[in-house]
């Protein structure tokens, strides 16, 4: 008995043999340790409970999905950099195949639902509410949920990597390859249920901006004078509502192919293994416009600011956000134009990508104009900016030479492939993000991030981008295919591979100078005062930084757009700034631990379905449902803020300037 | 610099001036705003769940003819069953609505003991679905027997699953109907479970006939 365990324990459930892997389960016991002993040693467990994981404030949880998904960069970061150390020469004993199926699984995984999602959800918390005047999301207790699900989700994901072993079909799991009969371990269910429970929670928070958008605006702000983030928000959380439920459908067909021999994508029985790749590329397909839709968005918001201008072609920007976002629907078959489908339906679905040019093309334009004859100013989120739109130019056109379908018989599968949407994922999404990072920073903390450092972090990253990918087109074309981890002497591809792997770890050390620049803005901590960092347009701009729990004691009256220049304007012009109405009593919602609960259930049930541990499933849904129940019978969930109180808070907040 | 003389203003001592122009205040009816906010975000979750039932009918109508060998839609279903669950369900959704009448006109009792028979006829569907289940596992209908019957057990499973879940939630909205009566927050609750229940009767009357009329034609 004891033996069996032990047996168990050693050749299933950890996983064992490879120093890579041994060297992080050391690294991650260790930091449990020390996380639990600091957290213990100062006293700081009821701290951590009452202001974190129970919060509904949505600046806090953007905060949190944001430390979240840099830690999952650096993992997705590392995974990358391991594949690149084992391409850097012909025929490398550093990686075996198995491992690299891994890695490069979990570092699409990762980087795309982990990383990218999360980073892109925690500044639509963080920015959204502040932007259009709203003192919180739609359902702050839902927003909560869906960070934990996300949480719980990614650790659910992640844990695969040192107990059980990692999924290793691809980020998006092919069947009959993902099948139980060619993946029969556990790693296969770790992937449907980590993505399948932060799935759930993604939906919920594209249900939860839309309502926000649409209800929540400050009174006065119309649809057409909302910044343009906050439609690149729409466009993305729309897309959502619509992309994700087949991504749980498509995952939970999958999963009882697994673990009920159902037949929906066997090569027996009936099944159709086509079938599932055209849902998940339905799904897959617009997943990649809802995270650089909002990458548009901060850089129409960046643009304007830096160039102290109004945007360029406000309303052909909507159209272009919500046309792309509707398009991008009819474009999934592009994925896989080898597999057969025939001419005429590969002949549609190169049209209508090809088209999805035309409004991205509008947007850059739009930016470059907005740039032309203003008086720009070069700071980080700037350069971010500007580095974006050459690289972006770059990744589209070779996207579109992707989309004519008979070439795409040359390029499908190949280095040109992975290089065309890296250059779209990391120049657009990424540094996107990064731009909205650096450029929300000041109003999330109170502080800027260091200017100097932050520059030599840009420059390696965007030197170190061009060195990692470009060669890869180049590659792509001498015919190297994606996902091999070997290659032989006599490819002529070393040279090549060398030059993308110091690319790569270029990359890497601009990461160490964000994470310096970070530690070093908050040890030389020089606060921002005025709650304008930038001298902003937008409403965020308007209150202190960081803001009140309430973000605005009084809701703004808003007529126009950039109301908050407008007004600046209008002050400098020596007009009256109007009388203020009184203040009242703020209805705010009350802290939970459900979210946090109910989303670990979540993961228990999840774990125990990987494992087929019965004992562990039924708790698991058993303390969902609980949770569930002991919300809805909860009515005790809100309160309001004092007008007093609001007083103090503001005097303080205020006082200060 | 009008940045400056902005921020150096008293305006924003606390009683000077607060960013644009006029302010207007929540006030103290806004929890009828919150209630009316999540009757609409109910709206855009029946969306997504529009489009979930579409992917599984979409899969269903994809995979109908892949019996490989196994039993036939045409053997299979006993339409007397599905019609007496067809009739139960949409009795169901009207009686649903007479609650919500008796809402409408304050009327707890009445509320209370239309839900109940609600449920009751919600939970007669449920033990006529898993006798219907029982039976065709019987017969050797499993959802391992072919693709036509993963589908099939997925899609019509997936709906029965939504009406346990309704089940449970208006049992729960009973015992806080009984203990607090008709509240703007019960209201809402009441209105969106019906809401729900509709919706669930309408996607029933797709699985009615796309699955089982189609499948007996
Ligand atoms: C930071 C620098 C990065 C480097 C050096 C890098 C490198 C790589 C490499 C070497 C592969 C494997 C190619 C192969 O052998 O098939 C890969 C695959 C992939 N990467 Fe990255 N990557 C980076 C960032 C990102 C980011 C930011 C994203 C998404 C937001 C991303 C998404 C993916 C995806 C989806 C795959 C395909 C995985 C698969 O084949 O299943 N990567 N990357
Ligand atoms: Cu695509």
């Amino acid at each position: 008995m004891l033996n069996d365990l032990k047996d168990f324990l050693l050749n299933d459930f950890f996983v064992t043999g490879d120093p890579l892997i041994l060297g992080s389960q050391v690294a991650i016991a260790l930091s449990i340790v020390a996380i639990v002993f600091v957290l213990t040693y100062f006293k700081k467990w009821k701290w951590l409970w009452t202001e974190w994981l129970t919060t509904v404030d949505h600046k806090r949880i953007g905060i949190m999905y944001i430390i979240a998904s840099l830690l999952m960069l650096f993992r997705g970061g590392v995974d990358a950099l391991l594949m690149r150390v084992q391409l850097a020469a012909p025929q490398l004993e550093f990686l075996h195949a198995d491992h690299y199926n891994q890695i490069f699984t979990t570092h699409g995984v990762i980087m795309i639902l982990f990383m990218a999602m999360p980073l892109m959800f925690g500044l639509f918390n963080i920015v959204l509410p502040l932007q259009i005047g709203a003192r919180d999301v739609a359902y702050p207790f839902l927003n909560a949920l869906s960070f934990w699900l996300f949480f719980w989700g990614a650790m659910l994901f992640n844990v695969s990597f040192v107990i059980g072993g990692s999924p290793d079909t691809g980020w998006l799991a092919y069947p009959p390859l993902s099948g139980l009969q060619l993946s029969p371990g556990v790693g296969q269910d770790f992937y449907i249920w980590g993505i399948q429970i932060s799935g759930i929670g993604s939906l919920a928070t594209g249900i939860n901006f839309v309502a926000t958008i649409l209800k929540m605006r400050a009174p006065g702000m119309k649809l057409m004078d909302m910044p343009m983030f906050a439609w690149s928000v729409l466009a993305s959380c729309v897309t959502i509502m619509f992309a994700f439920p087949i991504l749980t459908v498509t995952l939970f067909l999958l999963f009882l192919d697994r673990y009920l021999g159902a037949h929906f994508f066997t090569l027996d029985a009936g099944g159709n293994p086509m079938m599932y790749i055209n849902l998940i590329w339905m799904w897959g397909h617009p997943e990649v416009y809802i995270v650089i839709l909002p990458a548009f968005g901060i850089f129409s918001e960046v643009v304007s600011t830096f160039a102290r201008k109004k945007l360029f072609g406000y309303k052909s920007m909507v159209f272009a956000l919500m046309s792309i976002s509707v398009a991008s629907f009819f474009t999934w078959a592009h994925h896989f134009f080898t597999m057969g489908s025939g001419a005429n339906v590969n002949a549609f679905f190169a049209i209508t990508t090809m088209i999805i040019a035309i409004p991205t093309g509008v947007k850059v334009f739009n930016w470059l104009f907005t740039m032309f004859r203003g008086r720009i100013t070069f700071s980080t989120p700037m350069l971010w900016t500007i580095a974006f739109i050459p690289c972006f130019v770059i990744g589209g056109m070779t996207g579109v030479l992707l989309s004519v379908a008979p070439a795409d018989f040359q390029f499908h599968n190949s280095y040109f492939l992975i290089a065309h949407f890296h250059q779209v994922l990391i120049g657009g999404v990424v540094f996107g993000y990064f731009a909205g990072l650096y450029y929300w920073w000041p109003k999330l903390f109170g502080f800027k991030l260091h200017e100097g450092l932050g520059k030599w972090a840009f420059w390696f990253w965007n030197i170190g981008f061009y060195v990692c990918f470009m060669p890869q087109y180049v590659l792509g074309l001498m015919g190297m295919t994606r996902r091999f981890n070997e290659y032989d002497f006599d490819m002529g591809w070393q040279p090549l591979n060398i030059v993308s792997t110091v690319g790569a770890f270029l990359m890497g050390i601009a990461f160490i100078f964000q994470v310096w620049q970070i530690a070093h803005s908050i040890k030389f901590l020089k606060k921002e005062k005025t709650g304008d960092a930038w001298d902003g347009r937008t409403l965020e701009w308007s209150i202190p930084s960081p803001p009140p729990v309430y973000n605005f004691a009084r809701l703004p009256q808003v007529s126009g757009r950039d109301p908050w220049w407008e007004e600046k304007q209008r002050i400098a012009r020596g007009e009256q700034p109007s009388p203020l109405p009184p203040l009242e009593p703020i209805h705010m919602p009350k802290n939970s631990g459900i979210p946090f609960i109910m989303s670990f259930f979540w993961f228990v049930a999840g774990f125990g379905f990987v494992w087929d541990w019965k004992w562990m499933i039924i708790p698991g849904l058993a303390g969902v449902v609980i949770c569930m129940l002991i919300r809805s019978f909860s009515y005790d969930t809100d309160y309001y803020i004092s007008v007093e109180e609001i007083e103090r808070t503001e005097a303080k907040l205020r006082g200060a300037y | 610099m009008a940045h400056a003389t902005i921020s150096g203003a008293p305006a924003h001592g606390g009683q000077g001036s607060v960013p644009p122009g006029h302010h207007v205040q929540g006030g103290h009816d806004e929890h009828h705003d919150h209630e009316s906010l999540k009757t609409f975000g109910f709206w855009m979750f029946l969306i997504t769940d529009c489009i979930l039932f579409g992917t599984l009918f979409a899969t269903y109508l994809v995979l109908r003819f892949n019996t490989s060998g196994g039993p036939t839609a045409e053997e299979l279903f006993q339409m007397p069953i599905i019609i007496a669950e067809t009739f139960i369900l949409l009795t169901s959704s009207f009686t649903s609505g007479l609650a919500v009448l008796e809402m409408k006109k304050g009327n707890k009792k009445g509320l209370i003991g239309w839900l109940a028979v609600t449920a009751a006829l919600g939970a007669a569907f449920i033990a006529l679905e898993v006798s219907e289940f029982v039976h065709l596992v019987h017969e050797g209908a499993t959802i391992s027997t072919s693709a036509f019957l993963s589908a099939f057990f997925t899609l019509v499973g997936t709906h029965g699953l939504h009406v346990t879940v309704g089940l449970v939630w208006m049992i729960a909205l009973m015992i806080q109907l009984a203990q607090r009566g008709i509240t703007p927050v019960t209201d809402r609750k009441v209105t969106i479970i019906s809401l729900y229940w509709h919706f669930l009767d309408v996607v029933w009357i797709f699985v009615f006939s796309l699955v089982y009329l189609l499948g007996v034609m």
